[in-house]
């Protein structure tokens, strides 16, 4: 994947697929480290499956044989002397959390975070998604469920909504002076 | 300083968008409005379907097309991706291979707006992403 928001919005279709009504998504500057936390209340995994997924090999899709997102994620993160965890439980949903070195030369750009996360907001039916991004003490956060109870009857999922969406959030992250890259 | 974007900002929207009639009635029948679904997994975003997406999006919010844009998971046409799934008004679904923003535009001005076939359908059996059970 080129930029990180590539994997974000791999990693957060894991959790839809894997049943989750609420995804929370979390970015954050902390000193030396940007860090991403996908959690989610889907159907989780048990230690098995914990350990097979970070295989590139190993997928439980039947459309082909590989599954590269976790990997993919993993092998970044390592390269920038960050780490992946991930923790899970079944029936209760699963956290995935990604730590890069923010100066290494081998981080990933962040890619337009703003247009992505916007279309995840009004893009996956059925899903709450909570974007939240941190620097310190500032943060800015929006959800679905906060965009829908605004909009009323109007259906999230028009493109004038993710639009403005993708300008809010912009202007919202420029407003806390976090630059990613 | 210029005002910074708000929810507040969004329901100002919301109050423009309730004015248009035609919009009050199809927001009670989505399926009288375009669905475009985008398969978003790891090839599709690999090969460019988050772009793709963002780019149906902003052209579509430009020529104020009434549509409904989701992201769904992998539809198995992972040689073809990035793919897309057109279902206009009354018809059936149409899959879509090797779209970029170019074809996107195609797809726009001539299946969606013109209701005129574009090369680079992928041949399915006309069943939906959600009937699909290639998952």
């Amino acid at each position: 994947m080129k930029d990180l928001s590539m994997h974000i919005m791999d990693i957060v279709q894991n959790s839809v697929r894997a049943k989750a009504d609420t995804v929370k998504l979390l970015i954050s500057i902390d000193k030396d480290w940007l860090c991403i936390r996908v959690e989610d209340n889907g159907t989780g995994m048990d230690s098995e499956t914990l350990e097979k997924v970070v295989d590139p090999f190993y997928t439980s899709r039947t459309t082909r044989k590989v599954g590269l997102g976790i990997p993919l994620i993993k092998q970044n993160a390592e390269l920038t002397d960050g780490e992946m965890q991930l923790e899970s439980e079944v029936g209760a949903g699963t956290i995935l959390t990604a730590k890069f070195g923010i100066n290494h030369i081998d981080r990933p750009p962040m890619g337009d975070i703003a247009s992505t996360a916007a279309m995840m907001i009004t893009g996956n039916d059925g899903v709450n998604l909570i974007f939240v991004v941190k620097k310190g003490e500032e943060e800015f956060g929006i959800s679905t469920n906060e965009v829908k109870e605004v909009l009323g009857d109007v259906d999230v999922r028009m493109p004038k909504v993710t639009s403005f969406l993708k300008e809010m959030i912009e202007e919202n992250i420029r407003e806390l002076n976090i630059e990613f890259d | 300083m210029s005002k910074v974007k708000s929810l507040a900002d969004l329901r100002n929207m919301r109050d423009e968008l309730q004015a248009k009639v035609s919009l009050r009635e199809k927001s009670d029948n989505p399926e009288k409005m375009v669905q475009v679904k985008v398969s978003m997994a790891t090839c599709g975003i690999a090969s460019g379907a988050k772009e793709v997406m963002n780019h149906m999006i902003e052209e579509m919010d430009r020529q104020a097309i009434d549509a409904i844009v989701t992201q769904t998971g992998c539809m198995g046409y992972c040689y073809a991706e990035p793919t897309i799934e057109v279902t206009l008004p009354n018809n059936n679904p149409v899959v879509f291979g090797h779209v970029d923003n170019k074809k996107a535009e195609e797809i726009i001005e001539k299946y969606i707006i013109r209701g005129e076939l574009v090369d680079g359908i992928i041949p399915v059996n006309y069943e939906t992403v959600n009937e699909n059970k290639n998952e």
